[in-house]
Parts: C-alpha cells; structure tokens; sequence
C-alpha cells in the first residue's frame, strides 16, 4: 500500500506530472472564491456600525493570518513525513512553504497595522494576536536561515524538519503565554475592541476569503514545488527527456 | 549508567574549568550588559529598579545564547562523538549531562552573581529570593531549547548569529513567566502561580529536549 502510494503519487516523476492536472482546478476555485469574497466584501457586505468600511480589511488581514498559521502547521505535517517515511516532495513542499508563511506572516502584520492605526489611534499595539504572529514571523525566519547556511541537501531538509517540529510544539506555549502576558499588562485595550459576533452578510465573504487565501497557498506552493522538484532532479532522465520535448 | 552519566559529567566540567575563557566571558558578558542600562538609562534609582527584571532577565539570556554556540562543537571536531556514537552509550545521556554540566559551568556562575547585581538596581529582599527561584527555574530551560539549536548547527562554519535567530523565539515563554514573577514581588503578590508554570516548563523540556537534541545532533554531524 505504502509502495504503492509512493510510486503513484509521491515520487517526484509522478509528483510534477499529477500536480500538472492538479493546478488548472486549484486555480479556478481560487478564481471563483476570490472573485466573490473580494466583490461581496467589499459591496455587497454591509459597513460596520462602529469601524463603518474601515473594518473591510478585515477581508485580508483574517485571511493572511489565518493562511499563515495554517502553513506553520502544514510545514510541520511535511516535516514528518520527512523524518519519519523520507518522503522527497515532503521534504521540498515544507522547504517551499516557509517562504509563502513568512509573507502571509508578513501581509498580516502590515494589514493589521493599517486597520490598527485609524481605530487604536496607533499603527502598533502589543495586543496578544499581533504579537503571537510577530513571533510566528520570526520562527519563520528562523527556519529559512537555517535551511539557507546548511549546504547538504539531505542534512537541511532533515535539520529544517526537526526545526518546525520543535517550532509547532512550542507554539501553543508560546501563544498562551503572550495572551497571559498580555492580559497582564494592559487587559482593557483588548475587552474594547473584542469582536462583536459578525454577521451573516459579513462572515460568507471573510469565509470565501480564507478559502482564496489558503487555495492561493497551495496554488504557489505547487508551482514552487514543481520548480524544486526539476532543479534537484536535474541530473536524472526524466528531466532531461522533460527538456527535450 | 549512573556510573557512566556522573562520569561524563565530571569529565565535562573538568574540561571547562581548565579554560577560564569559556565560561568566563558569558559571566562577564552578562554583567557588562546589566551595567550598560544604568550608563544608558540615568541614574533614576526608581526607574531601574522598575526595569530591573527586563534587564537581568534579558541579560542572561543573551550571555547563555553566547555560551552556548560551542555547547558540542570540540566533541564533533575531536572524534569525540564519534567515539561515543559507536559506544553503547546512548547519544541522548551524554547529550543530558552536557546539558548538565553546561549549565553547572556557565549556568550557575551567573545566578550566583544575579543577587550583586540586584542590590546594583536596588531590588529589595523578595525581589531577590524571586530573581534566583526564577533562574535556577527558568536557566535549565534556556539550556535545553538551545542545545536543540545548536546541535542542529554543529557543523555550519559560519554560524554568526544563527543560533539566537533561530531559539530566541522559543525562550519568550520562559521570559515571560520570570519577569512577571519578578514584578508580581515587587507588587507583593502570591509568587507560587508563577513557579508552578515555571517548573511545569523546565520539566516538560527536561523531558523532551534531551531526545531532540540527539536527534539534532545526529542530522547536523552528518553533514
């Protein structure tokens, strides 16, 4: 069975040729979801009674920060596969997703600071959620500068496994301790803005979003991938019978 | 096996204390940091003795990141690990005792310095007591997750600052839970919360980080 699947599905030869039927569909549906979260959020949706449109970035900010803890913990799914059945694509689908959390990281911060500036009067608060994925950028950056100073292929993909492995264990700690950090410190700021139950009209657009978000995160993460399947199996047949036709 | 893990650990800390330097520049590192927020902040007694748990926390933290980049390093470029990999000692206890030794050599030098430099910032008794709970609680910890790191890394040659990018993320917990203690003396507060969390941390890295770390150090020596 285990045989079988790897040599069907999750040898790279198979890998980039399934993939090629495989991202014609993910594109559409991110089309489709894109196209009617984005016109629905910010249309059809009705304004805030208190944030008025300010609140429609809500329709990126959630989505990113969503997409980019997903990848976190997808990075780690990868990561052990690839220690624990030593599965190739494995191994180049956490290495590439790395560099897509690290942006969605990045989007999220930026669009959180945009909507923080006109309702908190200040382009950045050390509210809990936004310091949690501050940190999450970082641990991002960790893993992308450890796998960049390892020069052995199979020594950094393994390094970097163990690495989001300790990263994913440590989040939840991590996260909870800033939520009580934070509390700590300065509890009233957040009790203010805490988010009223979001309405229908509101919450179908953000939905469609988050899916676009994360169909747009498989989307690159398979044409990354296709590309570091070719460079690594440079030297092999497949390829090279690849470039000649 | 009690036998072998005292051995390595003796043999460790021998090997340490023969070179001053290496367990002697964090110590003096971490005092040097604390002295320069007085020189950058004022003289304010008040101000630094609010600040005062930042600092040394802080501090310390850094000068155990220092340390501990080279936590492995000689045992790989010696054969020393080598020699061990092919003994029937398993790699996770002589990782434990390095981690126990280095703590015992780089470690407990600097909790042993921390009340002089609490009466430098004008912590009062409690403040004190906390500050050394807090350390002796929190130090293990910052040892263990950087060994992880390190061992991943043994043999990178141009290591730089690596290390404390890739495990400063995963220390915020510990600074966290210390600091807030610390400031929760300092309101005269009930403490044992903040101990409780404190030791339920260091026992849970006791626990796993030896067997990452073996594992870290079995992919970074390969390379």
């Amino acid at each position: 069975m285990w045989h079988w699947l790897n040599q069907k599905f999750l040898a790279p030869k198979s890998f980039y040729a399934n993939s090629a039927k495989l991202i014609p569909w993910i594109a559409l549906a991110f089309a489709l979801c894109f196209s009617y979260g984005l016109f629905a959020g910010l249309f059809i949706a009705p304004a805030d009674y208190q944030q008025g449109d300010g609140f429609r970035i809500i329709y990126v900010h959630v989505p990113s920060a969503f997409t980019a803890m997903a990848i976190y913990f997808s990075m780690a799914v990868f990561a052990v596969f690839t220690l624990v059945f030593r599965v190739k694509v494995a191994a180049i689908g956490m290495s590439c997703s790395a560099k897509i959390g690290a942006w969605f990281t990045f989007l999220a911060l930026i669009t959180g600071s945009i909507w923080g500036k006109p309702m908190w009067g200040t382009w950045w608060i050390w509210d809990a959620r936004l310091t949690s994925v501050l940190i999450l950028l970082f641990l991002y950056f960790g893993f992308i500068a450890l796998q960049s100073v390892i020069p052995n292929q199979q020594t950094r993909d393994r390094a970097g496994a163990l690495m989001a492995i300790v990263g994913v264990i440590n989040l939840p700690i991590i996260h909870y301790s800033v939520i009580w950090w934070n509390t700590l410190h300065q509890g009233p700021t957040l009790s203010k803005f805490a988010k009223p139950s979001i309405a229908p009209a509101m919450l179908y657009p953000l939905l469609a979003m988050i899916a676009a978000f994360l169909l747009f995160y498989a989307l690159t993460l398979l044409l990354r991938m296709r590309n570091q399947i070719l460079l690594r199996e440079i030297n092999s047949q497949w390829v090279a019978e690849l470039i000649h036709e | 096996m009690f036998h072998n893990l005292l051995v390595l650990i003796h043999h460790d800390i021998l090997i340490t204390l023969r070179q001053a330097y290496s367990w002697l520049t964090p110590l003096l590192f971490f005092v040097l940091v604390v002295c320069l927020f007085p020189l950058a902040l004022g003289p304010d007694t008040e101000t630094l003795n609010k600040i005062a748990p930042g600092i040394i926390w802080v501090a310390a933290l850094l000068a155990i990141l220092m340390s501990l980049g080279n936590i492995f390093r000689n045992d790989v470029h010696e054969g020393y690990l080598d020699l061990i990999l092919l003994s029937s000692t398993p790699l996770t206890l002589l990782v434990f005792c390095k981690v126990i030794s280095h703590w015992i050599t780089h470690c407990l030098p600097l909790i042993l310095i921390s009340p002089l430099l609490g009466v430098l910032l004008n912590l009062n008794n409690t403040e004190e007591l906390t500050l050394i709970t807090t350390l002796l609680l929190g130090t293990p910890v910052l040892c263990l997750l950087g060994a992880i790191g390190s061992a991943l890394i043994v043999s990178v040659r141009t290591q730089g600052l690596l290390l404390p990018i890739l495990i400063m993320p995963l220390y915020i917990p510990v600074l966290i839970f210390s600091t807030s203690a610390m400031m929760a003396a300092s309101l005269h507060q009930p403490l044992s919360a903040y101990f409780a969390i404190l030791g339920a941390i260091a026992l849970f890295t006791l626990v796993f980080a030896p067997f990452l770390t073996s594992a870290a150090l079995r992919i970074g020596v390969n390379q």
